[in-house]
This record gives structure tokens, sequence and C-alpha cells, in this order.
């Protein structure tokens, strides 16, 4: 179960998954901070939406250092809140099948994410004679 | 959890139900902060799935992920990434007070204040990122004449 610590006995000692999805937490929490706020400003302040068109992408992707974070981020952030959803259904869900079945589907759903914006990111090549516009049109 | 108040439990004797609502700390600033936690991270991870879907549409060219783009600039959908925003900066925000607690020393002392400090950080980076989300949609009414924003 997911608590915030006392103070008396924070860090879970024991070993195991549990005390593994505890650090993990923590550590591609303090990742994703600076990966998320980063996406942010470019997506948001330095950018609006209505210009992050496929020309955007597109010229952005020649650099490979965007899909390698672009990968990171989708990694951290997918399998830190597939670990956020297996905490919560453990919290509140009693039934041993319904525990099941939710778990299960969260597994698979955790795999068909990742796969499908791996699969995006790395096979992503653009049709340079019809790249689109800069930005959308008002 | 203040020193004064254990304190106080400890003189009257409290009946064995105050004790489990201490432990689960209802009502008091750490069941909001949790509670808060809790519904943002899954709030973005609901976001999240909608993300990788429509970042896949690059994959069918420029007109369909352009699209995609369409739907992400209408003032309906731009109100949502507001609260989207808060939801990340708070997440963030109390994802460095837990990490706080749990690795410094008197982090948990400062819990209390430190969840003011979010909630004020929150706040405070969320305006000027609200103004640079919304300032696109309100162009017909500022008759601005430049374009939207600059490219990349």
């Amino acid at each position: 179960m997911l608590r915030i610590s006392s103070g008396r006995g924070p860090r879970p000692m024991s070993g195991g998954f549990e005390t593994f999805s505890w650090y993990y937490f923590r550590i591609s929490g303090a990742a994703l901070v600076f990966l998320v706020i980063a996406h942010l400003i470019i997506m948001h302040v330095s950018n609006d939406v209505s210009c992050t068109t496929y020309a955007f992408v597109a010229s952005r992707y020649s650099n490979i250092f965007w899909r390698v974070f672009d990968w990171l981020l989708l990694t951290l952030a997918l399998t830190h809140g597939m670990n956020g959803l297996r905490i919560t259904i453990d919290d509140y869900v009693r039934s041993a099948s319904a525990r099941m079945w939710l778990m299960s589907i969260s597994a698979l759903l955790l795999v068909i994410f990742f796969m499908l914006g791996t699969l995006t990111l790395v096979t992503f090549q653009p049709v340079v004679s019809a790249i689109g516009p800069q930005c959308l049109p008002k | 959890m203040p020193e004064h108040q254990s304190h106080s439990y400890c003189l009257k004797a409290p009946p064995p139900a105050s004790r489990i609502e201490e432990e689960m700390y209802k009502g008091q600033s750490g069941m909001w902060s949790w509670l808060f936690h809790r519904i943002s991270g899954l709030g973005i991870l609901l976001f999240l799935f909608i993300h990788i879907v429509d970042v896949s549409m690059l994959s069918f060219g420029p007109g369909v992920y352009n699209q995609s783009v369409v739907l992400f600039d209408y003032v309906v959908v731009r109100l949502l990434s507001l609260a989207l925003v808060i939801a990340v900066l708070y997440h963030t925000f109390n994802g460095i007070r837990i990490m706080a607690i749990d690795f410094w020393r008197k982090g948990s002392r400062y819990q209390r204040a430190m969840f003011g400090i979010v909630l004020a950080a929150t706040i405070i980076v969320f305006i000027p990122m609200a103004y640079y989300i919304m300032g696109p949609a309100f162009q017909w009414l500022t008759q601005a004449p430049h374009a939207a924003t600059t490219g990349h």
C-alpha cells in the first residue's frame, strides 16, 4: 500500500517486488520531474500545440536525441503510472477474481501501449515530399 | 502529525477508533495530499493512454496526424489541457515532497509546511502556463496581427 512514512520506519527493507516498486516510484519520479517539465515547456510554452504538426515532428525527430528523450518519457511515465494503477487496484478491489482480471488487463495495457509508443518512435520516417504545414491554418 | 497532538492523546487515553483515524490521517492535510496525488496520477495516466494513441497517428502520414493536432487546438481541449497541467504540476511538486519526507531526515517534521509550499508552487507555476496555453484561443479578442507562436 502506498503511504507516506511517519519518519520512524520510512523505507521498506523486506526486499522483494514491493521494495523494488517503492524505490522505482521515487527514482522514475525524480527523472520524470525533469523530462515532463521540459516536455510541457517545449510543447505548451515555447511552441503552441497548433504548431506541433507533422512537419514539426519531422524536423524534431531528425535528431536522435529527441527520439531517445521521448522514449525515456514514454517508458518511465507509463511504468510509473501503471505501477500506480496496480497499487490502486490493490487498495480497492477485494474480490480475488476481479483483482486477477484487472491486474491482467493492466499488464496487457502496459504491453500494448509500450509497444505502440515504441513502434511509433522507432519507425517514424517523414514523407519529405508531402510534409504539410508548419502550423495549423487559422 | 504535530507532536503536541499525540501528547494530548496520551493524557486522555483515547478510544481505539481515534487512533485508527490518526494512522489513516483522516481529514488532515496528509489525507488531502495523498488523495490529490492519487487522483492526479490516475488522471495523468488516462491522458497518457490518449496521448500515445494520438502520437501513433504519425504512422499514417501528415494528413491524418495533423487532424489529431487540430483536436488539441479546440478551446474545450485547451481547457482540458489546463486540467492536465495543474495535475502534472501538483503531482510533480507533491512527489518531491514525498521524496523529501522519505529521504530527508527532517522531512516528516516539515511535511505540513511542505504541503503548503506544494499548493503555492502549483498555483504560481500554473498561472503563466495557463496564459501561454489559452493565449492562442483568445486571438480573436486581442486582434494580434502576428502569428500565434514562432516555430520551433
